[in-house]
């Protein structure tokens, strides 16, 4: 099972067929995924550097140009930080701790009461995209979510060279 | 000294049964294959499958006569059932095992009980059932109880050995999701008991039957144990008729295919279940760490939770962090270091319906094979800290409502599955969580017919599912816990339930935002009628989500409760006045209460887990179904989908505009979007974003010092607190990152609120003559 391309591309968009999207969630999965979707994604970016891992809609891991070091990008381009850091640290927030806030986002009653959870609207510096929400009670520690083990999944799992890293 | 336990004397065992004819005991036998498995790494030793090697399409054949008879003997006994629960939601499953309680292959259902019968297999081998009460063929053994790993008291398993040549072979299990089980209130997953000696009758794998027949003293004893021993009866007779038709399958496999093909068959599909796991790991995620975690409120400080100890009024927190560590050889560790203690409520879960349970969510994304058994167990590593919520060392523990936090606890591994799937291209299987799948409508009284009634909608079974990174979720679609949802026909429900309905709408705004957004729950409005000495109550989230958004997108809604009474409807229905219809739009600016009586007594809240309190008929009941959470920026949602959404009432106007910059216009109830005034609109908000926010490190500086000053509600404190209690783990993470004094604590004995189990508690493994399994790491 493969899929094209142009395929994989629209998946990205959110416009491929419901007939293939169906085919995709049914069959085994195709082994070349990730690096048709790396590309197509390398595509849409303004960027110069490399992706080495995508991990939100707006958030990659790249291989920056010149000093090949793996960072946390933005696709506006803002850096955030290493890879292995948690890019959240390095992000402006916004906590709704208020019925006011929380009512902005839900009607009446349907929003968390505070006093139990906060949402925290994690926002990238330069263009303010939404990178995530969190809705932990006060207190808690800003979640480390995500800790990929990039080498083994490039070398081990899907055998593609892994890139290289100052 | 030796020192006899007087206790321990006159367990009354017989001699040594040989049921394997092997010379060896059930536990023996038991012991061998998991030290083979422990010690080679697979399943039983099997390095090699040589049945399915040698003979691979009679291998398939032997496999698909199994499981077809098993969904067969499912389809066909569920239709002796009389409860809507079983005959019209379908929650019942018959699973098979092998001779030591291993699940070979299960059928169609809530296969969360693939593991809880084994469980209690597995309790029968280790406590020498065998020697008393004895197992012989045409036994049946019943059990549902919580303390060996069934999920909740309403789930009852019948349990049949199968013999070949007087020579035990293997186990089916039937289990069916009875309405009531006599528990202090009526319904199948009731509140209002904060103990095990209120959750309802408890059944210990009790032989219940001989020579295919169940004994009289069980039937006349059960029946009169619950409130409902109609639906009650016919179920049993569903597992019965069940597991005597899968016993006979197995006979006829074996005469057809050899007993020597059939036991190989028993053994491998486990460790080829097992294989198979690995390798959907391998091809559809990625190696390394994910943490998640979820909430759930537990408010029971509020005067509509009657219980009846003192010690359980308090508001508290379930916390459930997970860290899934996954391998390079594709097998993972779920590791809930961290968690907050068990509880006074009905909400705790034995480890097996947390280790077993988890599949019914696999099977829905990692797994969704017909290969569920217990070889996806076997590649999963569980760290479950005994005391937990999720693992109690009580035996006090109530547990007839475990799923509320099982399935929040499972929405964080659907997160962390889902950035594995995203990082790795398969967008089609993203999927931000699922809702948590309430209200639960239950109670009881005397109904329509005049007869002791106890009710449990299942409507919960069609809640909004999450956002996927490619589309949005579905509307009322499906639960967490049963795959194959189905929200019952109004029809159905109007007769099981003395309550009419007077609306059956999709809740706007309860799907979680986003570029895509959660799937809409629904909400029914339902009035009390023909019924006497009638009460309800709601349980499901209010105060907080357990499901959060995912890469941007929202939480979906939180749950409220509306209920109302003395409302005068008798009188506007008699003279024909208008009564309140449909859906509860937009609670910010209610509609209701303009069709009933301005007297009428109003309770509209986010107290969303009452106990049984007193309604008339012509009272009314919300009953609104959550829905799910949402996958990315809203800010990145298409237009059309915004316009769809208000024009179908998905979505009020108001956050139309406030959480997806859309500029509209309205002609007649049609909206209308403007795509380049919503794009600049969108380009501001951005900047107000970022006008309003603060760099995250400068935040921790004041939530620090909130920290330091123990400024934060009981519940949040307790809940920390009651993980802090039973993790140094947790306790050195959290004082790490908010870099707190070395001496600081967080007591529960400084929070005011009673803190009965803190330090006294007392597992049943205490007991005299148990053994207790356990089946993951403590
Ligand atoms: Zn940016």
């Amino acid at each position: 099972m493969s899929y094209t391309n142009e395929q994989v591309s629209h998946l990205i968009e959110g416009t491929l067929d419901w007939e293939t999207v169906f085919r995709m969630l049914s069959m085994p999965k195709d082994h070349t995924r990730f690096e048709q979707y790396r590309d197509a994604l390398q595509t849409k970016v303004t960027f110069k550097d490399r992706i080495v891992l995508p991990l939100s809609p707006h958030m990659y891991i790249v291989q920056t140009v010149n000093a090949k070091k793996w960072v946390v990008k933005c696709d506006c381009g803002h850096e955030f930080c290493d890879y292995r850091e948690n890019w959240k640290l390095h992000a402006v927030i916004y906590v709704r701790d208020t019925e006011e806030a929380m009512t902005e986002v839900y009607p009446k009653l349907m929003a968390p009461d505070v006093s139990w959870q906060v949402y925290r609207e994690y926002y990238c510096p330069t263009c303010g995209v939404m990178h995530d929400v969190e809705a932990p009670t006060p207190w808690y520690p800003v979640i480390h979510d995500f800790e990929p083990d990039i080498e083994t999944f490039y070398k081990d799992w899907i055998g593609l060279p892994v890139p290289e890293r100052a | 000294m030796n020192v006899i336990n007087p206790l321990n004397k006159g367990s009354g065992d017989t001699g040594f049964a040989d049921l394997l004819k092997n010379g060896q005991t059930l536990k023996q036998y038991r012991d061998g294959i998991m030290k083979r498995t422990a010690d080679t790494g697979y399943y039983n030793g099997l390095e090699k499958l040589a049945l399915r090697d040698s003979d691979p399409i009679g291998y398939e054949k032997l496999f698909s006569k199994l499981r077809g008879g098993l969904v067969h003997a499912r389809e066909t006994a569920k239709k002796i059932a009389a409860s809507p629960i079983v005959e019209q939601e379908g929650e019942l499953c018959f699973t098979l095992y092998n001779a030591a309680g291993d699940c070979i292959l299960t059928s169609t259902g809530i296969i969360i009980h693939v593991g809880t019968m084994g469980a209690a297999i597995k309790y029968m081998i280790e406590n020498n059932w065998e020697g008393n009460p004895r197992i012989n063929p045409g036994d049946m053994f019943t059990t549902n109880d919580c303390a060996i790993g069934n999920v909740h008291p309403c789930d009852i398993a019948t349990i049949v050995p199968i013999f070949w040549e007087d020579r035990l072979i293997g186990w089916v299990g039937g289990v069916t999701h009875v309405i009531d089980t006599g528990s202090v209130t009526p319904g199948s997953m009731s509140t209002g008991q904060v103990q095990r000696f209120g959750d309802g009758y408890m059944i210990t794998c009790r032989k219940t039957g001989v020579n295919d027949t169940p004994l009289r003293d069980w039937l006349h004893e059960s029946q009169r144990s619950v409130r409902t021993p109609k639906y009650w009866i016919l179920d049993e007779r569903t597992r019965i008729a069940g597991c005597h038709m899968i016993r006979e399958l197995v006979e006829d496999v074996i005469r057809h295919d050899g007993i020597e093909a059939y036991e190989k068959f028993g053994f491998e599909v486990i460790e080829e279940g097992r294989r198979g796991l690995l390798s959907r790991i391998k091809a559809m995620t990625l190696p390394g760490i994910y943490r998640k975690v979820a909430f759930v409120d537990v408010p029971y400080t509020h005067p509509d939770v009657q219980v009846s100890s003192a010690f359980a009024k308090l508001d508290s927190i379930m916390h459930s962090p997970c860290e899934i560590t996954i391998k390079k050889d594709g097998s993972w560790r779920l590791d809930f270091e961290g968690a907050s203690r068990w509880g006074w409520h009905t909400f705790n879960a034995h480890h097996v319906a947390f280790t077993s349970g988890i599949w019914v969510m696999m099977s829905q994304t990692l797994v969704p094979t017909q290969r569920i058994n217990d070889g996806a167990f076997f590649a999963t590593q569980f760290h479950l800290p005994k005391g937990t919520w999720c693992n109690p060392d009580d035996r006090r523990t109530g547990h007839a409502y475990a799923w509320h936090f099982l399935v929040s606890g499972w929405a964080a591994l659907w997160r962390g599955l889902s950035q594995a799937y995203f990082s790795r291209g398969y967008l089609e299987e993203v999927n931000a969580g699922n809702a948590n799948t309430s209200n639960w409508l239950q109670g009881g009284g005397i109904n329509q017919d005049g007869e002791i009634h106890a009710v449990n909608s299942f409507e919960a079974s069609s809640c909004g599912t999450g956002a996927c990174a490619v589309k949005d979720g579905l509307n009322h679609a499906a639960a967490i816990w049963n795959p194959e949802g189905d929200m019952g026909d109004i029809e159905i429900w109007e007769m099981a339930e003395p309550l009419l309905y007077l609306g059956r709408n999709v809740k706007a705004n309860s799907g979680g935002y986003g570029k895509y957004r959660g799937g809409c729950g629904f909400e029914t409005l339902r009035m009390v009628w023909n019924s006497h000495d009638w009460t309800m109550f709601f349980m499901g989230n209010g105060f907080m989500n357990s499901d959060w958004g995912m890469m941007g997108g929202y939480p979906s809604a939180t749950g409220y409760r509306f209920e109302a009474h003395k409302t005068g409807l008798k009188e506007r229905i008699a003279s024909g006045g208008d009564i309140p219809m449909g859906g509860d739009i937009d609670p910010t600016h209610p509609t209701y209460e303009r069709y009933i009586d301005a007297t009428a007594i109003v309770k509209r809240d986010k107290q969303c887990i009452t106990t049984e309190d007193c309604y008339e008929n012509h009272d009314l009941y919300l009953n609104y179904l959550r829905g799910g959470p949402g996958f990315g920026d809203p800010l990145d949602r298409e237009i059309e989908a915004i316009e769809n959404d208000m024009n179908q009432v998905f979505l009020l106007p108001e956050f139309a505009r406030k959480v997806y910059g859309a500029v509209f216009t309205e002609d007649k109830g049609v909206f209308k979007v403007d795509a380049a005034k919503t794009k600049a609109r969108r380009a501001e908000i951005r900047k107000e974003r970022l006008a309003r926010a603060v760099p995250t490190r400068e935040w921790m500086k004041e939530e620090r010092e909130r920290i330091i000053n123990k400024h934060a509600s009981v519940q949040v404190q307790h809940m920390f607190a009651t993980s802090f209690g039973l993790s140094e783990k947790f306790t050195n993470e959290f004082k790490k990152f908010w870099s707190l004094p070395d001496d600081w604590q967080l007591l529960e004995t400084e929070l005011g609120v009673p803190s009965y189990g803190s330090v006294h508690r007392m597992d049943l493994s205490t007991l005299p003559d148990v053994t207790t399994v356990v089946q993951c790491e403590e």
